[in-house]
């Protein structure tokens, strides 16, 4: 204590100036952490910016007309056509079959681990759920090149080696640990007073689950629907690798078709000259793509928040 | 009762029997039963597929996984290449996308948490957080594409590859770190501010230093998902046959460190599977079962250890 | 109160009880629980009774590892409600139970009262309709919603929360109600509509209510039983307990001198 000096020893003078410089860095430091939280605005400026600006350049050639409606999409080919349709009818028959698949199971897979299994049980499997949610998509696209679609084949002879029904089926089974996870942790978050004022009516496990944990967590089963479609509609490796490169306007399965993804994959590998109709029109279906998962994201967003706020 | 019915017995329940309740309470508890089946059933069924079709990845690649397959470079022909240039190419983006994701994404979250007024603002902020999160990421090798490579002139390089792998992974580290923020109860800032400390020691000394396991738990989960991205690399740039290594980032004579090795071309392990998964040869495809292993260890081993990490967060910690 | 034409509807014969982590929080406890009396248990938290309480309608079996020793008899029909062989789904069709903090099902007002019969598997709409109209009279709410019965439950005041929880459990005509602490989470005036209701539902049922508040047993309950640290300290007539109790113990926490 002898060699330090005490503040309360310092004269005012000194001890203001010791206030004004510690609030001086402390107001430095708190401008330096906004700017940080700042760069998530900047990225998403950027990203609207750039496909806005791209974008433009690809719609000075082609109407926004010709843009939606025509059902071809050839941009690359000497008779060049610009029609989107393709890509997004390629696009919504991935996402369907993957939907269809990992939504039912899914969901009855979030009811049993909430509702019916042992507390043991689903913290054996929750962690291994979560685990599964972050196994790259590339690996995926190789499942559904050389295991499903060679199985497919086996059913249906006249299947092609590249196929929206194999790339949706994996895509769906992709899902599936995402969708319960979310639907599990909705479902977990109805408070446990609800479930006892079922039993204590005499309800079963099924009936309080299906009456009354289910409706309470409608909003939150809901966001993870949506947000599962939002990455259904964003998946890019699954497809580009497995269901083809072609756009076609088709909403056949068993066909062979270019999603948004794939397209924008397939011009990448490429090495076209920037600024190039060819390089703007991956920005102007990658907006087509981003609008669309925006809008489910925000979707998702609202409902889960609506939920959150309820309980 | 109260209600003028004509005929009571005919609107009322009727009392049941002891005998009659059981026998209903056995039909419900046969739905029951049989929801516990299906539910049992879709659970070992999904996790099954899942798990036949990793053993059926690494049966196909484990001819390959030796020690050869690390060290030689790609080839034109299949029993000869490697995963060199990917897996070097991969642990320098790595680096690039740790530098600039990490503190980043923390002074994000603890402004958002620990600084930010309530107001309209810090609302759009917020909703930007959230929205990011769920944008596709080939979206954001658009972004790089235009922004990083033709705007800033990066280039097709490392050092782009690793910002726009940073960005990808950002709202994963920001909302780990406000959770994990979030736990810390008030009554530890108060003792804090209590004894004379400034918002910024509170932050530096107890908020983030409490908070470290969540956040490195959201770290490590975005590292192995930056790991696994291919989209937006491909978008990028990422070349599919490189047969170099970048240059190395230490020297032996002055100054010792270079960072020439940020200009350089690369690929990834993900975007080495996909290119040799694109071919039509069967013997390419087992380097791409091989190096498909590799990535998946690679990851299951780090959400692993993150989840494992947060487990034990929540099992120690009671505030 | 003519003593000898008093029935026992149910009770508690040397009943222990042990959560899943070991604890004892019940030794040996018995009490019985007369018909339409309202009988009350009191005693400082942590004593036991809200415990003692969830086992006449078993609701210690939703939680994996608890143990009962012991019996609770629910008569006429003399059934052990903690016996194996019983399954608590037939024991909680004929005891139901109100809660702490109302907990309505995020449904209607009117699918709130129809959930037992629902549960039940009643399909007669006029059935139940008429039975959720009794019901909801029954918990003095009818004249409130009779208008809204299709709004949602969650925009009823708390007092109304907990009186349609009342309700509910009210449809099924159950055999005994619990009150868990049914008061505790309202304002001074709802609490006087819930204890108005409870005294008059006792021509219709038995009543066993926990209470952490010694002038509500005093006001209600015709029969209290004063617990602590998981014992059955002294159970009379509440005007006995309250004026001139026989246990030194019971006889310090009435007067306030603990507790």
């Amino acid at each position: 204590m002898a060699t330090t000096q005490l503040l309360k020893d310092l004269p005012v003078s000194k001890r203001l100036a010791k206030n004004i410089k510690r609030n001086f860095i402390e107001r430095v430091i708190e401008i330096i952490l906004m700017l940080s939280a700042l760069t998530a605005v900047f990225i998403t400026v950027g990203i609207v910016y750039i496909l806005v600006t791209e974008a433009s350049g690809f719609f000075s050639d082609v109407s926004v007309f010709e843009f939606l409606t025509s059902r071809q999409w050839s941009p690359l080919f000497e008779d060049a056509h610009y029609g989107i349709l393709p890509l997004i009818s390629g696009t919504l028959t991935t996402s369907f079959i993957a939907l269809g698949i990992a939504v039912p199971i899914g969901t009855v897979a979030a009811i049993y681990l909430s509702e019916f299994a042992s507390h043991k049980a689903r913290e054996t499997v929750k962690p291994v759920l979560e685990l599964l949610v972050g196994v790259p998509t590339v690996v995926f696209g190789y499942f559904a090149l050389l295991f499903v679609t060679p199985i497919l084949q086996k059913m249906i002879p006249s299947l092609p080696t590249f196929n929206m029904l194999g790339a949706g089926i994996v895509m769906g089974i992709m899902i599936i640990p995402y969708i319960a996870s979310v639907a599990e942790d909705a479902m977990r978050a109805v408070p446990m007073q609800m479930r006892e004022g079922s039993y204590a009516m005499g309800a079963t496990k099924f009936q309080t689950a299906i009456r009354v944990v289910t409706p309470a967590a409608t909003s939150g089963i809901i966001a993870a629907y949506i947000l599962g479609i939002s990455r259904a509609v964003g998946e890019t490796m699954v497809v580009a690798i497995a269901a083809g490169q072609q756009p076609t306007f088709t909403f056949n399965p068993l066909e062979g078709a270019a999603t948004i993804t794939a397209y924008i994959v397939q011009v990448a590998m490429g090495d076209l000259p920037h600024g190039s109709i060819g390089y703007q029109s991956i920005f102007a279906a990658g907006m087509v793509l981003f609008v669309l998962t925006f809008l489910f994201n925000i979707i998702g967003h609202l409902a889960r928040k609506r939920f959150a706020e309820r309980y | 009762m109260a209600k003028n019915t004509v005929n009571p017995d005919e609107s009322l329940i009727k009392p049941k029997t002891l005998e009659e309740v059981r026998a209903m309470i056995k039909s419900h508890k046969r739905n029951d039963f049989i929801f516990s089946c299906i539910g049992l059933l879709t659970i070992v069924f999904a996790l099954l597929t899942l798990l036949i079709l990793f053993v059926d990845l690494v049966m196909d690649g484990y001819p390959k996984l030796n020690y050869q397959f690390f060290t030689e470079f790609p080839s034109r022909k299949a029993a000869h290449a490697g995963i060199l240039s990917a897996w070097v190419g991969s642990s320098l983006i790595m680096l690039v996308t740790f530098i600039t994701a990490v503190p980043m994404g923390v002074a994000t979250g603890v402004y958002l948490e620990e600084y930010a007024p309530k107001n309209w603002f810090t609302d759009i902020i917020e909703i930007n957080v959230t929205n990011l999160a769920g944008v596709p990421s080939i979206i954001y090798g658009l972004l790089a594409l235009g922004l990083f490579v033709y705007t800033f002139h990066l280039g097709q390089t490392i050092v782009t590859a690793g910002l726009t792998l940073g960005l990808l992974m950002l709202p994963i580290v920001i909302v780990s770190t406000r959770e994990a923020i979030r736990s810390i109860p008030v009554a530890i800032r108060e003792a804090a501010y209590a004894v004379g400390a400034t918002k910024w020691q509170v932050m530096l000394h107890h908020v983030i230093q409490y908070s470290f396991g969540g956040i490195l738990t959201g770290i490590i989960i975005g590292m192995a998902r930056a790991l696994g991205e291919t989209a937006p690399i491909i978008t990028v740039g990422a070349l599919t046959f490189i047969a170099f290594l970048p240059p190395a980032p230490l020297m032996m004579e002055p100054p010792f460190i270079s960072f020439e090795w940020l200009q350089s071309g690369f690929t990834v392990l993900p975007i080495q599977m996909f290119s040799w998964l694109s071919r039509p040869e069967h013997a390419f495809h087992i380097n791409a079962a091989a190096t498909g292993a590799v990535i998946i260890m690679l990851t299951l081993l780090m959400n692993g250890t993150a989840i494992w990490l947060r487990y034990r967060i929540r099992k120690n910690i009671k505030w | 109160m003519a003593q000898n034409k008093l029935n026992i509807k149910a009770e508690a014969k040397n009943l222990n009880f042990f959560y899943a982590d070991g604890t004892k929080a019940l030794k040996d406890v018995s009490l019985p629980v007369y018909e339409n009396k309202i009988t009350a248990l009191i005693g400082p938290s942590g004593c036991g009774k809200s415990t003692f309480l969830r086992c006449f309608n078993r609701m210690h079996d939703l939680y994996p590892g608890n143990r009962y020793e012991g019996q609770i008899l629910l008569h006429p029909d003399n059934t052990n409600v903690l016996a194996k062989g019983v399954d608590p789904i037939e024991v909680r069709m004929r005891i139901s139970m109100v809660f702490q903090k109302p907990n309505p099902f995020p449904k209607s007002i009117y699918e709130n009262v129809a959930y037992g019969l629902r549960v039940r598997g009643e399909r007669s709409k006029s059935a139940v309709d008429d039975k959720v109209e009794e019901a909801l009279k029954g918990a003095s709410l009818w004249n409130e919603v009779k208008d809204r019965l299709q709004d949602l439950a969650f925009n009823l005041s708390g007092g109304q929360q907990q009186r349609l929880c009342i309700a509910r459990a009210l449809a099924t005509d159950p055999e005994i109600m619990l009150f868990d602490e049914p008061t505790s989470a309202l304002d001074p005036i709802a609490t006087v509509n819930i204890e108005e209701l409870m005294s008059g539902l006792k021509s219709k049922l038995s009543i066993l209510v926990v209470t952490h508040n010694m002038q509500q047993a005093a006001r209600i309950s015709d029969y209290t039983a004063y617990m602590y640290l998981g014992e059955m300290i002294e159970f009379d007539a509440t005007d006995k307990i309250f004026t001139n109790p026989s246990k030194k113990e019971t006889e310090d926490y009435i007067t306030g001198k603990f507790g």
